[in-house]
């Protein structure tokens, strides 16, 4: 049962992430043929609200170091997910074995 | 919820930094205790970070048509309590900030008050009352996280609706614009925060339950169930 349901929330996480893709249609180019852009970062967006609310307000403070391009982004943001991803593999795995010889163990002792 | 670099005004960066230090301080206080007494415990220390690090690294489509991304904190801040997660959000924070120029230095305490310490607190809260509640385990668990994650949001656009009160309908106005960018695109994704917790939560229930039992989180006769 457990198993089960671990797969459809799985499966659940996969739906909410593919419905938008299908959802969300990408609105026809503006009359000056600007391409408008979708699935921007939420967080670029607020900072255009702040201009819309403030459109005096100039950021003070520089990034101090920027990716030279989205792809040297993008290679970060991959290693980020992947040194996390590992370290939960590398402990579920150790945790699966370690269940799985106690068992053995008490199998054994009960013989 | 980065806010982004130089994007709060000097006295705001100053005061949410001062009203996210002392968090910052107890929980590593609260982490360096818990491990010296249960240094078994620190393997799961880094399973709740690296949760937060790969969940906080997935920018995932909404439903709005913009994109973010999830915390990861609730796992943490249900594992350890809430304490724990300030510094464990602030690593995560910092390595964004300096390497990926997303959020910043000088937005890291709002940041870190919004993610690490809104979020993992009410985490900690809705799992608390869900089981006195006596709501089923995996229930509790999605609850927590989804709503700790939600509630990041809500705090980021509280954050900057503080700093840019509108200039017609100030605070509330300015929090309704901000909330719609935030907090509505997360709403999918929180339900998908929810549903990951759970899912690796389950895991640790199936296989640590030794460990699981001994930090209070699930009862001998949840492991079994």
């Amino acid at each position: 049962m457990k198993r089960h349901q671990n797969l459809l929330m799985m499966l659940a996480v996969l739906v909410l992430v593919a419905v938008p893709l299908w959802m969300v249609q990408k609105p026809a180019p503006g009359p000056d043929g600007t391409e408008v852009e979708i699935f921007r970062g939420a967080d670029d967006q607020a900072k255009d609200v702040i201009a819309t609310l403030a459109p005096g307000y100039r950021p003070w403070f520089k990034p101090l170091m920027e990716p030279p391009s989205g792809e040297i982004g993008s290679l970060l943001f991959a290693l980020q997910a992947a040194l996390g991803a590992g370290f939960i593999g590398y402990y579920l795995g150790v945790s699966v074995t370690r269940s799985r010889m106690r068992r053995e163990h008490n199998k054994e002792a009960q013989c | 919820m980065h806010i982004m670099e130089g994007f709060l005004p000097v006295k705001h960066a100053i005061g949410w930094s001062i009203a996210s230090a002392p968090f910052v301080v107890f929980g590593l206080h609260s982490i360096n205790k818990r491990i010296k007494e249960k240094p078994e415990q620190r393997m799961l220390l880094g399973v709740a970070a690296a949760f937060t690090f790969v969940l906080s690294a997935l920018k995932m489509p909404s439903v709005t048509g913009s994109c973010s991304h999830p915390t990861g904190t609730g796992l943490g801040a249900v594992l350890f309590g809430p304490a724990a997660m300030a510094p464990i959000g602030a690593v995560v924070l910092l390595f964004q900030a300096i390497l990926l120029a997303h959020g910043g230095i000088t937005t890291l305490g709002a940041n870190i008050f919004s993610m690490a310490v809104v979020g993992p607190f009410a985490a900690a809260a809705i799992y608390r009352t869900a089981k006195t509640a006596r709501l089923p385990f995996g229930l509790s668990i999605f609850l927590a996280a989804s709503l700790g994650d939600l509630l990041t949001y809500v705090t980021t656009s509280a954050q900057l609706a503080l700093a840019f009160p509108d200039p017609a309908g100030g605070f509330t106005a300015s929090f309704v614009k901000f909330a719609s960018v935030f907090a509505l695109t997360q709403i999918p994704l929180a339900i998908s925060e929810g549903f990951l917790t759970v899912i690796v939560l389950n895991a640790l229930a199936r296989f640590n339950p030794q460990e699981l039992k001994e930090m209070n989180v699930v009862t001998a006769q949840e492991v079994q169930g």
